[in-house]
């Protein structure tokens, strides 16, 4: 967040807090926060089988917590009047992301050490370092990482094309607002249908008409799924029409704030169209090329409807991502143990790696002209 | 008359020409990528009205290859014959349409209306949460766009399960609402950014409480940014399949699982597919052609600092 302390708004107010509202906000909030132990405690009890209340699942959990998030966030007016409905602008997001995310994270922890099969009325089994033992010797699972790389690598070549795109764009053209319209329909469009309209049937071996188009162009049998590598590149291929809108429309936001006195400037000095390209639209795109590329490996780790839609992993998992190989392990398996620590460890594996980028990133992005 | 004094120099009247190819070169990439972008929806959308016959011949044009028949239509009980009749079909596919609806557009407002007021509380004033201030706050919740779906699914298909909230719409709004949070609060953020802190500094000396102010002159101001995030958010979550393939299973069903649950047996009926899958692309088709300004300008949130 850029904005220094000045920017924000100042506003001084004087709250009369009587003394009998005082104590009635800190009631509520003791008092909820009270029900919400008592309840889950009295829940915990039940699951152990210590005593019998006869509940069938833990939504009475839920509801006291709604109603300790709800008397929390009225406290703050009743506590500290105009300054608590500050709080009220940030605090429900707060309440629900940590409750959505924090929460099942940790339970997840949990989960990844033991052996949970759903389907079988043992229950969850701890079982230590297992699951981490067993990924380690889990050929697919270091597969589907390293297809997971190569997946991400493709970005390259999707934002030389995005980069292409937006410049056409922002030419001189007529039918301006057709050409952007249709630019941007890929990416409006769900991946499970896209699975099946290209993957499935224009993609089809006998008539698909792609095939037919690789016929007319001399490949003789056209297989778009059969040997890994080229299974892999069609996948790329489908993931990067999908997201190249993305990207484009992102460049070209950049590229249409690039004041044009600076091209004007240049072309009178003489510069060709390629040194003006290379030394003043490259260079000042590059913070937006940047974020675009982040924001696009950040959605290309969460790569699986495709992949579980068109090849489901195949041939021989060649082109599963690792969202796809857990996905397939819990419908083969169900065992929530095992995936949760696969995912886990990917969730590690992406903050490191994503935390380097960024760093780099943020040291790239300073700027040098 | 006098003698022309002034002569297009060489590199003048080459111009010219090279002016025309590149005119030719520029419209032609546009066209063939206008082309490849459209073309799998025009196949889609044609294929609704082919018999298998016209789809082995791989016939491209109504009327001249191929005579359009309401096949795919009819396979969900959609055609002029079959639309006043009963069917069970179209009741299937009308359940699940109106159950990606529902979840589509109650968890895009969800992430909207908490969004926005994070986003604005956290542009307007300072907070302390613990050792977290206004920055580690918005990366807090920005962050949360990393977060890869596949790590939440399974503990929260344990969790659901446990809350008797397994395939139901009200779990997968309130996951659906979490996952487009981080990216309405990037845009929002960014577009309350954009506007004065003095419009609220002169309604507050009016008189304005702090919500009265941000509820009457900042909130119209801020409609084209929250339209635009709420339209990405519909976009995203009409369209997901990974939570809804996991949590969902008859009830609850969305669109996407049940054009997936239909991809696995190789059907032969490649019209019914087609109707389905066109179905599932033509919400979003007809918004992305009706609000694509929307669409682009909160894509563009944060390009342009």
């Amino acid at each position: 967040m850029s904005t220094a302390e000045g920017d924000f708004l100042h506003v001084v107010t004087a709250d009369r807090v009587s003394d009998s509202r005082r104590r009635f906000g800190k009631t509520i909030t003791w008092g909820s926060a009270g029900l919400l132990a008592g309840v889950t405690l009295l829940q915990i009890f039940h699951h152990y089988g210590f005593i019998d209340v006869g509940l069938e699942n833990w939504r009475p959990a839920l509801y006291a917590y709604l109603v300790w998030a709800v008397c929390l966030c009225y406290s703050r007016v009743l506590l500290y009047g105009e300054h608590g409905k500050r709080a009220l602008f940030v605090l429900p997001a707060v309440l629900f992301v940590v409750s959505m995310v924090i929460f099942p994270l940790i339970f997840a922890v949990g989960i990844a050490f033991s052996s949970w099969n759903l389907s079988s009325p043992d229950g969850r089994q701890f079982n230590g370092l297992d699951n981490l033992r067993q990924m380690w010797t889990d050929p697919f699972y270091w597969n589907a990482l390293r297809n997971m790389v190569l997946y991400t690598l493709a970005i390259a070549v999707e934002y030389a094309i995005a980069f292409g795109l937006a410049l056409l764009l922002n030419a001189q053209i007529r039918a301006r607002k057709f050409f952007r319209v249709a630019f941007l329909m890929p990416l409006m469009l769900s991946p499970v249908a896209v699975s099946w309209m290209i993957g499935k049937s224009m993609l089809e071996v006998r008539f698909g008409p792609v095939s037919r188009l690789a016929r007319e162009l001399g490949w003789d049998s056209p297989s778009f799924f059969s040997s890994p590598e080229v299974a892999r590149l069609t996948i790329m291929v489908i993931d990067a029409w999908m997201f190249i809108p993305f990207m484009m429309i992102m460049i070209l936001a950049g590229l249409q704030a690039i004041p044009r006195e600076l091209h004007e400037a240049a072309e009178v000095d003489g510069a060709p169209a390629w040194k003006r390209f290379w030394e003043i639209t490259f260079p000042l795109m590059l913070p937006v090329s940047i974020t675009a590329i982040l924001i696009r490996i950040i959605f290309k780790l969460k790569l699986a409807d495709i992949i579980i839609n068109v090849t489901a992993g195949g041939p021989g998992g060649a082109t599963d991502s690792v969202t796809s190989f857990i996905f397939r392990e819990y419908r083969d398996r169900s065992n929530v143990g095992y995936g949760t620590l696969l995912a886990i460890v990917y969730l590690v594996l992406i903050v490191i790696a994503l935390t380097i980028l960024m760093k780099l990133a943020d040291r790239w992005m300073r700027p040098r002209y | 008359m006098g003698v022309q004094i002034f002569h297009d120099s060489e590199s003048d009247r080459a111009f010219r020409p090279g002016w025309a190819t590149r005119r030719v070169v520029i419209y032609g990439v546009l066209i063939l990528w206008a082309f490849i972008c459209l073309f799998p929806i025009y196949w889609t959308l044609s294929t609704t009205f082919k018999a298998a016959p016209d789809v082995m011949k791989g016939n491209l044009i109504p009327w001249v290859d191929f005579v359009p028949k309401w096949l795919g239509l009819r396979s969900l009980g959609l055609s002029p014959e079959t639309i006043f009749a009963e069917s069970t079909v179209r009741e299937e596919f009308l359940k699940r349409f109106w159950n990606s609806a529902i979840v589509a557009i109650g968890s895009s407002t969800i992430a909207v209306v908490l969004g926005s007021c994070a986003a604005y509380g956290l542009s307007r004033f300072s907070y302390r949460f613990g050792f977290m201030r206004n920055g580690d706050i918005s990366f807090f919740f920005i962050s949360q766009l990393i977060l890869p779906p596949v790590v939440l699914a399974l503990p929260f298909l344990v969790l659901y399960k446990e809350l008797a909230l397994l395939d139901t719409r009200i779990g997968l709004i309130a996951l659906y609402a979490l996952t487009v949070l981080p990216i309405v609060i990037w845009i929002m953020r960014d577009h309350f950014g954009s506007i004065p802190v003095e419009l609220e500094e002169a309604a507050l000396v009016d008189g304005y409480t702090i919500w009265g102010a941000f509820l009457t002159i900042i909130l119209p101001i801020a409609l084209p940014g929250m339209v635009a995030a709420f339209i990405i958010s519909l976009v995203l979550t009409w369209n997901e399949y990974f939570f809804a393939a996991l949590l969902t299973a008859s009830n609850a069903k969305t669109l996407p699982v049940m054009v997936a649950s239909q991809t696995g047996s190789q059907g032969i009926a490649w019209w019914s597919m087609a109707a389905l899958s066109l179905a599932a692309i033509l919400p979003l088709v007809i918004i992305g052609i009706l609000l694509e300004r929307f669409i682009i300008k909160g894509m563009a949130a944060g390009a342009v600092k």
